[in-house]
């Protein structure tokens, strides 16, 4: 990998933030270049949400995603927007619990994952975002237990220390997901 | 050297701010920087500092100046429409040489704008922010480790100078996340035998006043600042260069858009186009050399900016109008992409040709 772009879509208290957060720590412990990128403004007021996340060998150049290498899209809103800016050979991880359509490109490589669904099966609360992030070190083969406790122990304050493992399961369902 | 941590760029400046050894902050709330007051908010009770959120930028401003006087580090913060409201408070500042620290990320205007990144305060700060013959100096940072490091610098600057230093951001750099490394070589902070500490019956009063009713005296504290100003003009310029020996389309660009310019740089170069980069990091004083130099061999410049073009006069100024400009911008809140910085170095080039 020399540079893989994401952008994280999704509304406001989906954890869209929080998700690119998490992944742009596990890029800075492994060393790599990294940033992280926000929208901000009135449309996080229950709109939608979006983040720019940037992991790099080299130094980050612009931190605005326009054409993501990865696309996480939890809801329709944000697919409809985005589907077309993913470059081709690029990803799609899709909620499709949230998301009913199937995504219109056979030039990217789309997962399917009912993430919000799991979340609620499995009683992780709100962490969709998580099980997605699980699914996407995973077909990175980047999913260890090292980079998964370092990178939580950043992002969760000791103050919140009951979530790590909480999150930490949702990371490993994402992973252990497969198509049922 | 420090371990990194990820930080917003308007947390990295109260942070710096706070190892500079700042310990007055007086603001008030504005997007797209409050996380520096929110910042504040939460250190400064704990290390024996103050913050205070003001009841308006014109007293927060107005604050800085009283703590400036006795000679401590001392902040504001605040967003485009906030800064021309301190404005009155720069301009008698400057008419008492007083050091501070003034941060504006900058928002899309004019008058209350929108809460969108921009670069449109490009004049007003350059060329002082108020009334009167003055300058500030003015600091452009382009990323999170830059943020923490002029912020100190603008300190030290202040100090050494008896100037206001802006931080010049926008809203992209206060919002984003980068590894922060906060280990800094701290200049000893000088002596400030000006300061109004109180005499302790062993000298005479010290006084900061910016009136001065007689002209012939004001001529000369004029003249005495313009002094000042050549020095830090001959000093204090800086700049980064990014492939520009050979270069014949030069692009300029500070903050934000130097990060997008930086990325069309290595597209074009990556096509056989010889671009390059100079990216300001003073913009007062505007580093000059570079450009004068670049205009000996390159055929054009192309100012990519999220203004109207605020800095392309100083870029004729510093090439004397030897090469042409020509302008690639966003404007309102809205970031020109390395795409459309390359279709413009593509356009300029068969124009040259």
């Amino acid at each position: 990998m020399s540079t893989r772009e994401f952008l994280f879509s999704g509304f406001g208290g989906q954890g869209i933030l929080f998700a690119g957060k998490f992944l742009s720590y596990k890029g800075l412990i492994e060393e790599k270049q990294v940033s992280w990128l926000p929208s901000y403004g009135p449309e996080m007021r229950g709109g939608t949400a979006s983040c720019s996340v940037i992991v790099s060998d080299n130094p980050v150049g612009s931190p605005i995603v326009s054409n993501p290498d990865v696309l996480v899209a939890m809801n329709l809103p944000s697919l409809d927007r985005y589907e077309q800016s993913v470059k081709p050979g690029g990803v799609i991880f899709v909620d499709s619990t949230l998301i009913e359509r199937k995504v219109n490109r056979d030039d990217v490589t789309v997962y399917y994952i009912p993430a919000t669904r799991l979340a609620s099966d499995n009683k992780l609360g709100n962490l969709a975002n998580m099980i997605i992030v699980g699914k996407i070190m995973s077909v990175f083969d980047e999913f260890t237990d090292e980079s998964v406790d370092a990178a939580l122990a950043k992002v969760i304050s000791a103050k919140h220390a009951d979530m790590l493992d909480v999150n930490k399961n949702a990371l490993k369902l994402g992973a252990e997901y497969t198509k049922e | 050297m420090s371990e990194k941590v990820l930080m917003k760029g308007n947390e990295a400046i109260a942070e710096a701010a706070i190892v500079a050894g700042c310990r007055h902050y007086f603001g008030y709330p504005i997007t797209p920087q409050t996380e520096i007051a929110a910042y504040m908010a939460k250190k400064m009770p704990k290390i024996g500092g103050t913050f205070l959120q003001a009841e308006s930028e014109i007293a927060a401003i107005n604050m800085v100046y009283g703590v400036s006087s006795t000679g401590k580090r001392v902040m504001t913060s605040s967003s485009s429409p906030g800064i021309s409201l301190k404005g009155e408070g720069l301009s008698y500042m400057a008419g008492c040489d007083l050091p501070a620290l003034v941060v504006n990320v900058q928002r899309g205007g004019p008058g209350l704008g929108g809460i969108q990144p921009s670069q449109s305060d490009y004049f007003q700060s350059t060329r002082g922010g108020g009334h009167g013959d003055y300058h500030m100096i003015v600091l452009a940072p382009a990323s999170v480790q830059e943020m923490a490091e002029l912020t100190v610098k603008g300190f030290e600057l202040a100090d050494e100078y008896g100037i206001t230093s802006m931080i010049l951001a926008d809203g992209t750099i206060g919002q984003m996340m980068e590894p922060v490394s906060l280990d800094f070589d701290l200049k000893p902070m000088p002596e400030k035998p000006w300061a109004t500490t109180g005499t302790k019956m062993a000298r005479e009063h010290n006084i900061t006043n910016s009136l001065s009713l007689v002209p012939e005296e004001l001529e000369k504290f004029n003249f005495a600042r313009y002094e000042k100003y050549k020095k830090i003009e001959e000093n204090e310029c800086r700049y980064e260069e990014y492939m520009t020996e050979d270069a014949d389309i030069i692009l300029c660009a500070f903050g934000i858009a130097a990060r997008v310019s930086k990325n069309a740089v290595n597209e074009a170069r990556s096509k056989g186009i010889k671009v390059g980069l100079i990216r300001p990091i003073t913009l007062w004083p505007f580093p000059k050399a570079p450009f004068a130099k670049a205009a000996t061999h390159a055929k054009a410049f192309i100012s990519v900016e999220l203004s109207m073009g605020q800095m392309i006069e100083d870029i004729k100024l510093s090439t004397e109008c030897k090469v042409p400009v020509y302008l690639c911008n966003r404007a309102g809140g809205m970031i020109p992409d390395p795409k459309m910085v390359m279709d413009m170095i593509e356009k300029v080039k068969a124009g040259e040709n």
